[in-house]
């Protein structure tokens, strides 16, 4: 079995964070942005397992646990963020939200 | 008693700082007592410091406090007493306590009593630091200090708007002239490396080419420091040009008219060019320019004093006059001749001013002579001190002045200056003119003043008249020291100051000798003209003339009256030729380049940042998502720092 | 065969990725978060981490996305209120953006060493793999963080509680005036004129 170069990982985990930051950036809809966020956090947990492999050591993959227990909490406050904005703003769209204009 | 000299200079200063910094709290006898007791102190142990000094053998004594380094420049703080410092010494102790006693009786009714005595007190720690200090820079801080302390004391009233206007004109004229000394204390610094007396000086004397050799352009370095130190001479002692503070000086009070300006601050300047003999011996051309100028101030300023009006004015003219006498015994080589016109000068100027003083004081504070007359009914001994005080000016003989005097002018003929001469005879013949129209205008006559003026004229107090009779007295005897040649063959002033005089490469200041009969000649047409001035100021003003005849020889030369009343205009001279420029010069600076180009620079430095402010607000545009683009630029940035950086 | 099963994988991910950000509707985007993260769990095996492979399933697509699913639900998140992606703007700078993020990355890892190259990975060791390895790493050097970490989620669940509850309760964050009042804000509200007079 020829095995698959861990630089191929990297590439994959790399292209995989941008397609997650375009999202986060470019998206309308609050939730839609938080699965962009969420995509960008699986990249980052794909590089940490990959070099855990290459470095032979479990160090990579504590890291990962953490930071998917992290995510879940983040997810959790943040949504309940937004049901608490739309329910006075009856509105999701993050355009909406701006009352810190200038 | 020798080693406590340095405590003469400092006992005023602390009389000064105790009754500046808690004087507020002391009743007045307490401040009196302070004020009085320093410079009483200082009196006493400068007698016993003069006693101890001329029983000793020595020609100098020095006494160094403490070492002035900064860098690798090292300047003792050091006293010096010698033949020179000791006649200077005891004038100043002497007439300054003796006015310190009349000021009690003057001040007494001011609000600024405890002021005035903390200034002056400072004022004489300062002088004394000028004359017992043993280098040009000792010299030199009682030099400011005396300016300083005369700004204080001639801006005293300064909720009237006029005062404190004199003041910043004696400082600013005074300046010019400290600038000029600096410089001359500078050139000599760098040729010498020192400004000791005792260590620049005998150096001169003994190696004249040292300071021979030319230095700034056809000036040799004795020429050059002698003009600088003139300089500021011109300015301390009021002479042509710099002599214009002098007479509104006036506007402070009348003590300090006598002891700053007649008796010790203004004599400064003179102190200082005896002191540099050695130096002035080396540069004729220098001297004689001296010389020149004393005797065209001398001449200048009696012009001015015949017409006017306010006592003390005629008296602040006739110092400037008699200052210029001064100078030019000084810059003829008469040392000694200059130094005995100081102290005689000292004693009848101060009793004059004192006479004056009380003479206003008994007006009410009027100092118009056009409003007094007849005062000898009221103030008796005024007015016989005030006659010897004019008597000793004018060069009667037996009184000081004429000994003084006619040993300047005996310096300038034997030394073949006729002109100098003639100037000097003539200034005489004004002086007694116009010392005896003050004296014939304020005390014979009639009364010209108000009702309530003359109810209100008295006697002033023991405080007042004690003085003057004490230097009344001072006013008659101290010319008794340095009779000339004819009457006594040992000079003894001349010799006492002997040892200071220096004789650089071995010849001796050019004493030409006159024949006798010759010297009795000069005398004799001296005395004469000192009388005819008297005279004639008798027949226009003595008796019962009052004003008129002055007025009516006034009416026919009204224009040459104008001149002199007005000064010659001088003071409107200066402020067109050289204050409006410098004021619009210091305009420009003010509107051009501060208000525009410094603050300019400021208010764009403000206005920027407002720019940025209106600017950078747009970023706040209240939209998450560029709040996300911002932050994900940011973390492009430190990525960029974290790995490349 | 390693290589064909990444390939596919990493194909799937790709491609559900895309569909993440670029559909109209949340719930078309959410599913095909699902789709990715499931690629995920595979790759993730195939580095030699089956654990961490159970537990993203279990964790992310399990809850977490259900989690997003029921909010979706909750605030009945309509496909019309979603728009496409914005052109304009926004998007040419994120694209710039991102495109200067990912060369930095090959820069930093390319160019400075730390490329790893085409050289095969070590093999997949007994101890890499096993469970008891990675529990022994767990709860002995990061013993502390674990505990932190189940402190956060606490905070986290309390944060969410107290976030979410609804306007009017009892102690509830309209009583404490923190919105000024019932009514949804919308635009902001125009300046009150000011009744001074000041003449």
């Amino acid at each position: 079995m020829s095995a698959v170069p861990i630089s191929w990982y990297l590439l994959l985990s790399a292209v995989l964070f941008g397609i997650g930051a375009i999202g986060a950036l470019t998206r309308r809809n609050g939730i839609s942005i938080f699965l962009s966020v969420e995509l960008m956090l699986n990249a980052a947990n794909l590089t940490l397992v990959a070099y855990a492999r290459q470095l032979g050591s479990h160090t990579g993959q504590v890291i990962v646990f953490f930071v998917m227990a992290v995510a879940a909490a983040e997810a959790a406050v943040g949504l309940a963020l937004f049901i608490a904005v739309f329910r006075q703003r009856h509105t999701i769209d993050v355009n909406r939200m701006n009352l810190m204009r200038w | 008693m020798l080693q406590l000299l340095w405590l003469i200079p400092i006992l005023p200063f602390l009389g000064a700082a105790i009754n500046g910094v808690l004087g507020k709290k002391f009743p007045k006898p307490l401040v009196t007592a302070v004020a009085l007791g320093a410079p009483f102190l200082s009196l006493l142990l400068a007698l016993g410091c003069l006693w101890e000094f001329s029983q000793g053998s020595q020609d100098s004594f020095e006494l160094t406090k403490y070492m002035w380094t900064t860098g690798d420049l090292s300047i003792p703080v050091a006293f010096l007493l010698d033949h020179l410092s000791a006649v200077m010494l005891f004038i100043i102790t002497f007439v300054g306590f003796l006015i310190h006693v009349y000021s009690v009786g003057y001040m007494a009714h001011e609000e600024g009593y405890r002021r005035y005595f903390a200034y002056l007190n400072l004022f004489m720690c300062a002088m004394l630091l000028l004359v017992l200090g043993n280098n040009y820079l000792v010299m030199f801080v009682g030099w400011e200090g005396v300016g300083l302390c005369s700004y204080l004391l001639i801006g005293f009233y300064y909720d009237q708007p006029f005062p404190p206007y004199a003041g910043k004109k004696a400082f600013i004229v005074n300046r010019i002239g400290d600038f000029a000394f600096l410089v001359g204390m500078f050139a000599l610094f760098a040729n010498f490396g020192s400004l000791t007396y005792q260590d620049v000086l005998p150096k001169i004397v003994a190696n004249p080419g040292l300071v021979t050799i030319p230095y700034v352009g056809s000036f040799s370095l004795a020429s050059f420091v002698a003009l600088c130190f003139f300089i500021g001479a011109m300015g301390k002692s009021a002479q042509i040009p710099l002599y214009v503070w002098l007479p509104d000086a006036m506007a402070g009070p009348t003590p300090v008219s006598a002891l700053i300006h007649a008796a010790t601050m203004v004599t400064a300047g003179v102190y200082m060019v005896v002191r540099s003999n050695a130096i002035y011996q080396l540069a004729p051309g220098v001297s004689l320019f001296v010389a020149v100028i004393g005797a065209l101030t001398a001449i200048f300023a009696a012009t001015i004093g015949i017409a006017q009006t306010d006592i003390k004015k005629v008296l602040a003219y006739s110092t400037v006059s008699q200052l210029g006498y001064m100078f030019l015994a000084a810059g003829l080589g008469a040392y000694s001749a200059a130094l005995f016109h100081v102290m005689t000068h000292a004693f009848f100027k101060a009793l004059l001013f004192l006479g004056s003083g009380s003479v206003i004081h008994a007006m009410s504070g009027d100092q118009d002579m056009d409003h007094m007359g007849g005062l000898k009914k009221w103030m008796p001994i005024t007015r016989w001190t005030y006659l010897i005080g004019t008597l000793a000016i004018a060069g009667i003989p037996g009184f000081a002045g004429f000994f003084s005097k006619d040993e300047i002018l005996h310096a300038a003929a034997a030394n073949g200056q006729w002109i100098l001469w003639a100037v000097g005879l003539i200034t005489a013949g004004m002086t007694a003119f116009y010392m005896f129209r003050s004296y014939y205008l304020t005390f014979e006559g009639e009364f010209r003043g108000t009702h309530e003026q003359e109810h209100h004229l008295h006697e002033s107090p023991p405080s007042m008249t004690i003085p003057l009779c004490i230097l009344a007295v001072g006013a008659v005897v101290s010319g008794w020291v340095g009779l000339p040649k004819l009457v006594s063959a040992v000079n003894h002033f001349h010799h006492w100051l002997e040892p200071v005089i220096a004789s650089p490469g071995g010849v001796s200041p050019a004493e030409h000798e006159m024949g006798s009969g010759a010297e009795a000649g000069l005398i004799a047409i001296a005395v004469l003209v000192a009388v005819a001035g008297w005279l004639a100021a008798r027949s226009a003003y003595g008796g019962n003339k009052g004003l008129a005849t002055g007025n009516a020889w006034a009416a026919r030369i009204p224009v040459l009256h104008r001149l002199l009343l007005n000064k010659w205009y001088v003071d409107e001279i200066y402020d067109v030729l050289i204050v409006r420029p410098l004021a619009a010069l210091s305009r420009f600076f003010w509107k051009a380049i501060d208000t525009f180009v410094i603050d300019g620079a400021i208010n764009a430095g403000a206005f920027l940042t407002e720019l940025t402010g209106d600017v950078g607000r747009f970023t706040t545009t209240g939209n998450v998502r560029n709040y996300a683009l911002y932050f994900f630029l940011g973390v492009i940035l430190l990525f960029w720092w974290v790995a490349f950086g | 065969m390693e290589t064909l099963i990444f390939a596919l994988f990493a194909a799937l991910a790709l491609g559900s990725a895309i569909v993440v950000i670029t559909h109209k509707s949340p719930i078309y985007s959410t599913l095909s978060l699902v789709l990715t993260l499931f690629s995920m769990a595979v790759l993730f095996v195939l580095l030699g981490a089956p654990f961490l492979g159970a537990l993203q399933i279990l964790v992310y697509a399990g809850a977490i996305v259900v989690l997003f699913l029921f909010v979706i639900m909750l605030l009945n998140v309509q496909k019309e209120e979603t728009a496409h992606i914005d052109r304009g703007a926004q998007l040419w700078t994120a694209l710039l953006g991102v495109a200067v993020f990912l060369g930095m990355f090959w820069l930093a890892f390319w160019r400075t060493g730390l490329r790893l190259g085409d050289s095969a990975p070590p093999a997949i060791t007994q101890e890499l793999v096993s469970l008891k390895g990675l529990a022994a790493e767990l709860f002995g050097a990061y013993l502390l963080p674990f505990e932190m970490v189940g402190l956060l989620l606490l905070v986290a669940v309390i944060g969410a509680t107290v976030a979410a509850r609804r306007p009017g309760e009892a102690g509830s964050l309209q009583e404490e005036g923190i919105y000024a009042s019932g009514e949804p804000l919308g635009e902001p509200a125009p300046p009150t004129p000011r009744k001074e007079a000041n003449r």
